[in-house]
């Protein structure tokens, strides 16, 4: 499917706003899909879910006590069942506790029972720093959940994505995390009335270019894009891909895209060591080592926990005026002086 | 009971100290003076309070989210909280950490906690390390209603028992975990009923009144320190504010009259009574202590204010303890 955009003249929504629409729409269709976890009733802590109770009721809309173990067990245990839930874990920080739950039972079921288990199970929850909220409440996890033969990991970057794509998570019948980006909330794009999904393994280029490729997601898929047009400005052509989903990951567009441009990087939030980027420069190497001018560049979190102060977690998480720099540099035009 | 003066002079202070230290840091973060999130202890002081004057020096603390009133209770230095609330270099993690972390290792304060249950297990194991030394130090952990739905405690509460260690388990419960109340996340209506599933002795207590907490505390450390293994402690309590934030009423989750109510049991009205009641402290003698603790509150606050911010070429340090030179 190609659709990246949405038509003129669609209305705008939040990112926040476009998750609870599509969860509004599926509910209304699928009687089969209820949503899970602390303080759901009452919208959430970001309002992802304002207005579900009053639309659905208790009986789809669960207010658990803390317990996210079993808040991703109940999930397990419905979808097995033949259910479809939407559990929430508020903060990826918080897909740690319940990692025995998501990865050793949701993302093995199906293969350890032969092929008989389904588990269409959406696990939702907001990643990512830039509020301050320090070392357990900051972090960008994704590379945990990608190791993990069995999970789907959707990393949406604008509101349309997010609609398209939790339309398809919810409908997907594999266990599939969800993560928003929390600067994300509140910014507004087009979001089409209709359902529609967006399938989940499909890249989107956000800013086709010649010189390089610059390969991200969440959050930083949009970093990336401002950085690119700052850089355009100095005459450097970026093409910006946003892979929408980590798991499944659309090497195919990135492969496409560095046999043209003959230079890449790839730009997370997550840590550098050990992050999606590592995987993404292997794979590349692996299948376009004779198009490359240039070294991979990654740009990503340096090796430390998530610092609290504004200071300190100004340096830590890349902007766009790092990924520009660190850009130039993989494309050997460093700012002058640097 | 008859309780030393001094006590209650001592657990008015620490209970004053809690209060204007949390006024004034949520007066900051109102004014976005003050980064990151704020969980405010204000309404249940004297828990913390009626615990810690009843602790010796050796004896540990583990904290939650909702943190500051602890390290307070236990003698923190409000000069690095402040700093530290603040995200600066001067703060007690040099502004790593901030308000779900601030911790003092030297007065045994093992770290507030952003993940809810997170510090329970944490104080098993110190409680351990007392019982291994044999050094009659008790490991207190503060823990909410809320928490007391987690694995985490479970297993920990547990493991405390089957290994017979000083540990004392102190349930706040102040009825509510963030927007839900206590009573849809559980079935029992009192925290203090799971004490009991572990074989851990448990007992509840009027968490607005220091002096009753102090009691209760005393005789479960005692408890601990015999030897015969971990204690649990439920204080009904009630935080004014909301989770987050600076906002008391209005709330959707809670009725106004509820917090009123609540409000009308103010810890620190209660113990100023009783001061007054007993003849042991005039009303100008409580106006002057808090008048003391608010210089210094307001003096944590300027510290705070001048202190530089984290120096950056600092963001990789402490990662790792490096080898010893
Ligand atoms: C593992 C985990 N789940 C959820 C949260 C989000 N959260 C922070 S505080 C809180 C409520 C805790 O309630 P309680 O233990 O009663 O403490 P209180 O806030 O009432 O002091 C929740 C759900 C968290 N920090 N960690
Ligand atoms: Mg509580």
């Amino acid at each position: 499917m190609t659709i990246t955009e949405p038509a003129a003249g669609t209305r705008e929504l939040k990112y926040t706003a476009a998750f609870n629409e599509a969860l509004h729409q599926l509910m209304a269709e699928d009687g089969d899909i209820f949503v899970a976890g602390e303080d759901v009733g009452i919208g959430g802590v970001f309002g992802s879910f304002a207005g579900l109770t009053a639309a659905f009721g208790e009986r789809r809309v669960v207010d658990t006590p803390i317990a996210e173990q079993a808040i991703v067990g109940l999930g397990i245990g419905a979808g097995v069942a033949g259910l479809r839930p939407v559990v929430d874990l508020m903060f990826f920080d918080f897909v740690m506790v319940a990692m025995d739950q998501i990865a050793n039972q949701a993302a093995k079921l199906k293969y350890m029972f032969g092929g008989k288990a389904r588990l269409p199970l959406t696990i939702t929850t907001n990643g990512g720093a830039g509020l301050s909220a320090a070392a357990q409440h900051s972090q960008s996890l994704e590379a945990f959940l990608c190791h993990t033969p069995g999970l789907k990991v959707v990393m949406p970057s604008t509101p349309y994505d997010m609609k398209g794509l939790m339309i398809s998570s919810i409908r997907d019948d594999n266990p599939t995390i969800v993560v928003k980006s929390k600067m994300l909330l509140g910014v507004s794009g087009p979001v089409p009335e209709d359902m529609y999904e967006i399938p989940l393994g499909t890249a989107s280029i956000l800013r086709p270019g010649e010189d390089l490729t610059v390969v991200s997601y969440g959050r930083m898929a949009q970093e990336s894009l401002v950085a690119a047009e700052q850089l355009a400005a100095d005459g450097i052509d970026c093409e910006v891909i946003d892979l929408r989903t980590v798991q499944p990951l659309d090497i195919d567009t990135v492969i496409e895209s560095a046999k043209k441009t003959n230079r890449i990087a790839i730009v997370h939030e997550a840590v550098r060591f050990g992050g999606l980027g590592a995987e993404i420069a292997a794979q590349v190497q692996e299948h376009a080592f004779d198009y490359l001018d240039a070294p991979i560049g990654r740009v990503g979190a340096p090796f430390s926990p998530v610092p609290f102060s504004p200071s300190l977690e100004a340096d830590y998480v890349p902007n766009a005026e790092r990924i520009g720099r660190e850009l130039r540099e993989t494309i050997g035009r460093p700012l002058p002086g640097s | 009971m008859a309780l030393d003066d001094d006590i209650l002079f001592d657990m008015h202070r620490r209970m004053l100290r809690i209060r204007l230290f949390e006024e004034a840091a949520g007066r900051l973060f109102e004014g976005a003076r003050m980064p990151g999130f704020i969980h405010l202890y204000v309404g249940q002081e004297a828990v913390a309070a009626g615990v810690c004057a009843a602790l010796r020096p050796e004896d540990q603390i583990s904290s939650t989210h909702r943190g500051h009133g602890h390290l307070v209770a236990k003698g923190g230095d409000l000069n690095k909280m402040m700093a530290e609330l603040m995200g600066k270099e001067t703060g007690y993690c040099n502004g790593k950490g901030g308000s779900m972390h601030i911790c003092d290792l030297d007065l045994n304060m093992l770290g507030a906690n952003g993940i809810v249950g997170g510090g329970v297990p944490i104080a098993v194991g110190a409680g351990f390390a007392n019982k291994y030394r044999d050094d009659g130090a008790v490991s207190v952990v503060f823990f909410g209603d809320g928490a007391s739905n987690i694995g985490a405690f479970h297993e920990a509460a547990n493991m405390a028992a089957a290994l017979k260690l000083p540990v004392l388990f102190v349930c706040e419960n102040n009825e509510y975990g963030e927007f839900t109340s206590r009573d849809r996340s559980m079935a029992i209506a009192d925290v203090v009923e799971r004490a009991s599933g572990y074989g851990i002795p448990g007992t509840i207590v009027d968490g607005m009144d220091a002096a009753a907490v102090y009691e209760t505390a005393l005789e479960a450390l005692e408890h601990c320190r015999s030897g015969a293994g971990p204690s649990f402690i439920e204080a009904k309590t009630y935080r004014f504010y909301n989770h987050h934030g600076v906002q008391t009423l209005g709330l959707p989750y809670r009725p106004d009259d509820e917090v009123a109510s609540w409000q009308a049991r103010d810890p620190i009205d209660g113990i100023e009574a009783r001061m007054a009641e007993a003849g042991i402290m005039t009303a100008d003698q409580a106006a002057a202590v808090r008048a003391e603790v608010q210089a210094a509150v307001d003096e944590a606050v300027e510290f705070g204010e001048s202190s530089p911010m984290p120096n950056p070429a600092r963001l990789l340090d402490d990662v790792y303890t490096e080898a010893a030179q």
